[in-house]
């Protein structure tokens, strides 16, 4: 019978243990969350020999068991629970050669745990390159554990890798340094309080709860002769032991490691001297701004036109072959394009993550957050906001989850506020089909297109928007916190292909089925409630309009078009947006705009699409939807409804507006409560009502 | 005192005896101890953050934190 064991893979961020656990389990990995949180969960089964497979899980990258994220503590946690399903046989701690130092102190910790730890140091096809010697046998004596050096960009050393987690079980448990020599007397009341738990594992139940302060674990019950500590004691404690294993981490590699220095350095200063110089680093910093701008919006729009056209051809052929009834309505015209509607993003969201993750993978992000955190510090933020702002041009969901590996808890949450007034994607058709229709496509001395110029605008104006307000929430919340803005510079390397391929595959995996269950859900009440009605006004549709309007002069296909839209007056969301209509007529709206509104708070992008339902064009078609929008009347002044006065209103309202459920419950999940989604709904959307009124009352 | 905050670029010094208690951790576990060398690499054009090299690891760290950081300085070699 085969045996499985668990191996858990931990290490350092930027050491490349990505890279090492794609080349230990290759495809067949399973990407998931761990409960309740949203940290990735990557996991793959492996077989290692005839009678022994591996359960991979590669956990979050951390410096040391001493965690300050929800990340980190996903580490901690599962180091210390032996109850837990994934508790690991053996680890495997992956570093790198060049911080070789750094990597150790990790190491050593885990090693305290009495797991079988093995000691993986990756690039080592650097070596020769640094000019790097490392003595192997005398680093295993001293740490007590095999060493393997591998090389996750030659794929070389991974036959022995293996051998060395096959044969766990041989490796020493002992510890390779003393932590408790700190504070004797502390450390042995603490064994003579709790003589049945493993000494280092009580230590870092304790420190936890002073570094990680949500964890209300009550696994130590309390005893009466021991004294317990207070937390700066903890904290001084926590530092002596951090300078205590140093020194043998020095001493050990002293012994074992020796390097030229002068090899070391040259490429990272070169690459440095242009990419954060105070000019050229901004300059190169936007071209990359544009370029991503330019992949969202110009190269995305081949696949989203494909994709769209597939879907209505989708549609049209499930309505023809399918048996006619109340089922083949819902399937083409809820399900198929509420998918359509999800899957229309994906193009976009797949090239944002190709950049994203080409910067990190290159180090090129950190010199971005170096040279941005001064100035996004004036509006109440850090150098780590760049990326969930730039996120937030395509989609508000991945950025808010981007905002996590900001330290400070107030910069964080400032980011996730403001990043909703980013211009997102989903709002680009919105702004695409009102800018056609009251913007002139003329051009300013002949070389500015004006509509072009809205468009451009519109961004400027989401930008500056969650600049301002980031600068506003930070004078407005009272949140003490202290700087603990630490930025590893990583040395730039080459993106190796697969690691971004899959990090492209998976976050837009997540995307799609996170998101994408809202969005459904939605598409397919909205279309419930745009089916029926609650008076029999809705049933008798047919009847009422034949006997109501004389229809001789009529075309077939004009009396369906009359009927469809006296049915959607008279179904649940028509009475909803009449409901409405009070609140939108001063912003220069009628009913239907109501309706798309409130579709809209769904995901913005509904909008085109409800408007295509309540004027039944049959197909989102912009030209067709267009000149019925065209010819729209306002029922109130006259006139034609889409004026230049209510078409700004629009546009006004639907950069401001919180209308996107998914957001918010994403910002429920990453804060932890409903406040601040809340605040976010009556806060953007209140300034958004105000603002649409302002200007439609002075423009008409 | 000497701080790392008082560093000019390309100067080097040892870490101090560390008192204060608002130095992250973290930092400390990147290398920044007493006795490790501490190099300043560049600072960032509005004057901070500053990048440095601690004890071989290369990083980043704002002024108020570098502030904190007692060194002192090696004479040019």
């Amino acid at each position: 019978m085969s045996k499985q064991i668990n191996v858990a893979l931990v290490g350092n961020p930027n050491t490349g243990k990505t890279s090492v656990f794609n080349n230990l389990t290759g495809l067949n990995q399973k990407v998931g969350n761990y409960p309740g949180i949203t940290v990735e969960k990557k996991e793959a089964i492996v077989k290692l020999s005839r009678n022994l497979k591996a359960h991979i899980l590669d956990l979050p990258g951390t410096y040391s068991l001493n965690a300050t994220s929800m990340d980190e503590n996903v580490v901690v946690e599962l180091l210390l629970n032996k109850n837990d399903k994934d508790y690991p046989d053996v680890v495997v701690v992956v570093s790198d050669i060049e911080n070789l130092k750094r990597n150790l102190l990790l190491f050593t910790q885990i090693k305290d745990l009495g797991l079988p730890t093995i000691l993986a140091i990756n690039m080592a096809d650097r070596m020769d390159r640094k000019g790097i010697e490392l003595d192997i046998e005398l680093l295993e004596k001293r740490l007590n554990t095999k060493v393997n050096l591998i090389s996750a960009k030659k794929n070389k050393g991974f036959e022995s890798l293996k051998q060395s987690i096959i044969d766990y079980n041989k490796i020493s448990l002992n510890p390779c340094l003393d932590a408790s020599a700190i504070d004797k007397d502390y450390f042995d009341s603490l064994k003579k309080a709790y003589p049945n738990q493993d000494l280092y594992k009580l230590w870092l139940v304790i420190t936890q709860d002073v570094n990680f302060g949500k964890t209300n674990r009550k696994r130590i019950p309390s005893e009466s002769d021991f004294k317990p500590k207070s937390d700066s004691e903890i904290k001084r404690l926590q530092q002596k032991e951090t300078i205590k294993r140093y020194q043998f981490i020095n001493n050990t590699l002293k012994e074992t490691l020796t390097k030229d220095l002068a090899l070391a350095k040259g490429l990272r200063a070169t690459i440095d001297r242009l990419l954060i110089h105070k000019v050229w680093g901004y300059v190169i910093f936007l071209a990359i701004l544009f370029l991503i701008f330019q992949a969202i919006y110009d190269w995305s729009t081949y696949p989203m036109d494909f994709i769209d056209e597939s879907f209505l051809f989708l549609s049209e052929f499930v309505k023809q072959s399918l048996p006619a009834g109340m089922l083949t309505n819902l399937i083409s015209e809820g399900i198929i394009p509420g998918i359509g509607g999800i899957v229309i993003f994906v193009p976009q969201i797949a090239f944002l993550f190709l950049f994203i993750s080409i910067l990190e993978e290159t180090g090129y992000m950190s010199r971005v957050v170096f040279l941005m955190d001064r100035i996004m510090r004036k509006f109440g933020m850090s150098g780590k906001s760049v990326v969930p702002l730039v996120s937030g041009t395509a989609c508000a969901i991945p950025a808010v989850m981007a905002a996590r590996n900001i330290e400070s808890w107030k910069e964080r949450l400032v980011t996730i506020l403001v990043v909703p007034f980013t211009t997102c994607s989903a709002r680009l058709p919105v702004y695409l089909i009102i800018i056609s229709l009251v913007i002139p496509d003329e051009r300013w001395l002949g070389i500015f297109n004006y509509q072009a110029v809205t468009l451009m605008l519109l961004y400027l104006l989401g930008f500056v928007t969650a600049v301002a307000s980031g600068w506003l929430a930070s004078k407005m919340l009272k949140i003490d916190f202290k700087s603990y803005f630490v930025v590893e510079m990583p040395n730039y390397k080459l993106p190796i292909f697969k690691n971004v391929a899959l990090t492209v595959v998976e976050k837009t995996k997540s995307f799609v089925f996170g998101a994408g269950k809202i969005i459904l859900a939605i598409s397919i009440i909205l279309w419930v409630l745009a089916s029926y009605g609650p008076t029999d006004k809705f049933e008798n549709a047919e009847e009422i309009v034949s006997s109501t309007i004389d229809h001789s002069e009529m075309t077939a296909e004009e009396l369906e078009t009359e009927i469809s839209s006296y049915k959607l007056k008279n179904s649940y969301i028509g009475y909803a947006g009449r409901a409405i209509e009070p609140a939108v007529t001063p912003l220069g709206y009628d009913w239907k705009i109501g309706i798309a509104i409130i579709s809209s708070f769904a995901a913005r992008e509904v909008f085109v699409g409800t408007l295509a339902t309540i004027y039944s064009v049959g197909s989102e078609d912009e030209q067709t939807i267009k000149s019925r929008m065209a010819a729209e009347t306002n029922p109130v002044l006259g006139g034609p409804l889409f004026t230049f006065a209510s078409g700004i209103s629009l546009l006004l309202f639907y950069a401001f507006a919180m209308q996107c459920m998914s957001t918010l419950a994403i910002v429920k999940r990453e804060t932890g409560t409903w406040k601040w989604p809340m605040i976010q709904l009556f806060g953007m959307s209140g300034f958004a009502y105000v603002v649409a009124l302002i200007a439609f009352q002075i423009l008409k | 005192m000497m701080t790392v905050a008082n560093l000019k670029k390309g100067q080097k010094a040892i870490i101090g005896e560390m008192t204060s208690q608002d130095i992250p951790l973290k930092l400390l576990e990147m290398g920044c101890l007493p006795g490790n060398h501490v190099e300043l690499i560049q600072i960032a054009p509005f004057r901070d953050p500053l990048y440095l090299n601690i004890n071989d690891t290369y990083l980043s760290i704002r002024k108020e934190t570098a502030k904190l950081i007692n060194v002192e300085l090696i004479e040019d070699e």
